[in-house]
Order: structure tokens, then sequence, then C-alpha cells
């Protein structure tokens, strides 16, 4: 589980280690999460050494991983002439370069058990094309190509490739977005109601669970979008 | 580094391909064989998990993370990986110019970033 330590992947691994998951999560930051099943790597996802040293580590003390849960992602609201470019190129790093990473080196693992689920973290900014997030929908847009071409190069290892697409849930990612925005923003969805985080750990239960193995390269839009 | 080291570490990495593959698929331990290309006994896909085996136990046994299949691979005039001879060279070129380089900062998982 990328991007660990708060928000969305800090409700997925606590929501994972309730049902009983061994959990690796990561992120930026340490965790302030203590369990007998949690394990943290304080790393940043877009740096390549830091991310091999991991899976090294994972590998060695677990011999498998099973799931990868690439969550991590920032954003920043900015009309395309204020963007600069350190901010767009920062999106990009930890969005999709980030996410590539992450899927390279996890399915390194995963093909020597021929198995293995992953789950990009998209979003509906992608569809509804939302002005002021032209960098974080063109870097998940970037993660969407990614995801279905990945779930092609993969199949034949026994690996699933698949991506949910959150509508706003209240999280630190959107903490700094007027109200009034995301009221907009709710509205263009078929079901307009602010997402909850269980909306995504549905999707992401149905895409790892076993008999999902004929499912792959799909992305899931929350909120009928 | 000398060829014999990266050879040991390269026939491991034929030991576990041998054992995911099919009987047919099986690749013999010797300089001469042929990999990829003309007459060569990997298809593409093969080729993808034998270069995976090949870096992972190059970093495990030698310790030197290397990518194999980077631009400069891929457009060399000979294909370093139309045999194991001239797969072998190219592993020992790759971590004689790793071993050259400059210690790269921040490798500890533990550093943070920004």
């Amino acid at each position: 589980m990328s991007g660990s330590s708060k928000g969305i992947g800090r409700y997925l691994v606590e929501y994972y280690l309730a049902k009983g998951y061994l959990v690796v999560g990561c992120s930026r930051s340490d965790s302030s999460l203590q369990h007998e099943n949690y394990r943290h790597f304080p790393v940043n996802v877009s740096h390549e050494i830091q991310v091999k040293e991991m899976f090294v580590q994972i590998y060695r003390d677990y011999g498998r991983l099973d799931v990868l849960l690439n969550n991590a992602g920032i954003a920043s609201m900015n009309h395309i002439l204020l963007t600069p470019v350190e901010t767009a190129r920062s999106i990009l790093e930890t969005n999709f370069i980030g996410t590539f990473l992450l899927c390279r080196e996890a399915a390194k693992l995963m093909r020597k058990r021929k198995f293995g689920r992953i789950v990009n973290l998209a979003s509906v900014a992608v569809p509804l094309k939302l002005e002021g997030e032209a960098v974080y929908a063109a870097s998940k847009a970037a993660i969407l190509s990614f995801t279905q071409i990945a779930a092609k190069e993969l199949a034949s290892f026994g690996i699933t490739v698949n991506a949910v697409g959150p509508t706003p849930i209240h999280t630190d990612l959107i903490k700094a977005i007027p109200e009034e925005k995301i009221e907009r923003l709710i509205s263009l969805q078929t079901i307009p109601r602010v997402g909850k985080l269980e909306d995504v750990s549905n999707v992401i239960d149905f895409f790892i669970q076993p008999e999902s193995n004929f499912i792959t390269g799909q992305v899931i839009y929350l909120g009928g979008v | 580094m000398s060829n014999e080291k990266v050879s040991a570490a390269i026939y491991k990495a034929i030991d576990a391909f041998n054992e995911q593959s099919g009987k047919n698929h099986q690749l013999k331990k010797s300089p001469t064989t042929i990999l990829f290309g003309k007459g060569g006994q990997l298809d593409s896909l093969a080729l993808v998990s034998f270069i995976v085996e090949v870096e992972e136990k190059i970093t495990d046994d030698l310790g030197v993370s290397i990518a194999l299949a980077d631009e400069r691979a891929l457009s060399q005039k000979n294909s370093p990986f139309l045999t194991l001879q001239t797969l072998t060279q190219y592993v020992s070129l790759l971590i004689d110019e790793h071993e050259r380089r400059p210690q790269q900062q921040a490798s500890s998982i533990g550093e943070r970033q920004q």
C-alpha cells in the first residue's frame, strides 16, 4: 500500500488489517500506526533506489507479495497559466512515476508465484475533465493508460491490473478545495453525494478477490461517473 | 568484475528460469546458447522473464543493481541478448561502469525526500 500514512491509504491499511491481512505500507513520512501485522517503510515512491530496496526487503522478509494498492498521490488545484513547472513535475513524479515503479517491482515478485493483484487509484477528474485540475487529471489519465497496457503485459504472469476512480472524499487531498467547487463537482455525478472510504474498499475487494482472475485492465468510477 | 563471477550468477538465473519454464523452453548453460533473435530459444516474453531473473541474481550475488534492457542495450548494433556470451560481456561492462561511478546519493530507504 503506497501513501499509507493518511487519507484513503490509512483507511485501507486499517481495513485490511482488520480483515487479517499482513500489510506493508509506505509513505514519505513515518506512520503512527502500530500493529503487529503492519510494517511501514518511509519511501519516496518516485525514487527508484528506495523503491527497489523496499521490495528487496519485502521479498527477503515475506517471500511473496499478493496485492499492490497504488494509492500514493498528490494534487494541486491551479489554473495552468499559474502552475509552476516544479508543481507539475512533482505531481507527475509521485502520481505516475510512483505508480509505474511500484507496479514494476511488485510484478517482479508476483510473477514468481504466477499470482498478483494490482489496483491503481485513478480519479473522476479524468472523465469529468475538471478545470483547475489539468496536471492532476493528466497524471491520472497516464495511470489509466498504464493500467490498461500493464494488464496486457502482465496477464501471462497471472497478474491482474485494474483501477478505481474515486469521487471527492473528505481527505487531506481535497481539504484546500472550496466547498462550492466540491458541490458543483458532485452535481456532475450520477449519484450526487460525497464518496465514502467504504466505497473505495468495496471496489478494491472486488478486484482482489480470487474469483476476479478474469477481470483486468478495467477502471470502475464511483458515483456513476 | 570477473566474467566467471558474472557467468555463475547468470547460470543461477538460468536455473531459476528453467524451473518456471516448460520442457520445451529450457536454456542450456553454454556460452554459445543463442538467446534471442535468429535461432534463439526465447520469445520476447520469455526474454523479459529471463532478463528479470538475471537482474535479480546479479543484485543478490554480486550486490550490484543494473538495468539490462536500457535504451543503450536496445539500440546496440549487436544485441547483448544474442548469446549467453554476449550477455555475460554486457553485464560485466555494466558492472564495471557501475563500480567506476560515484556513489549514488540518498540510497537508503529510510532517508526522507523533500
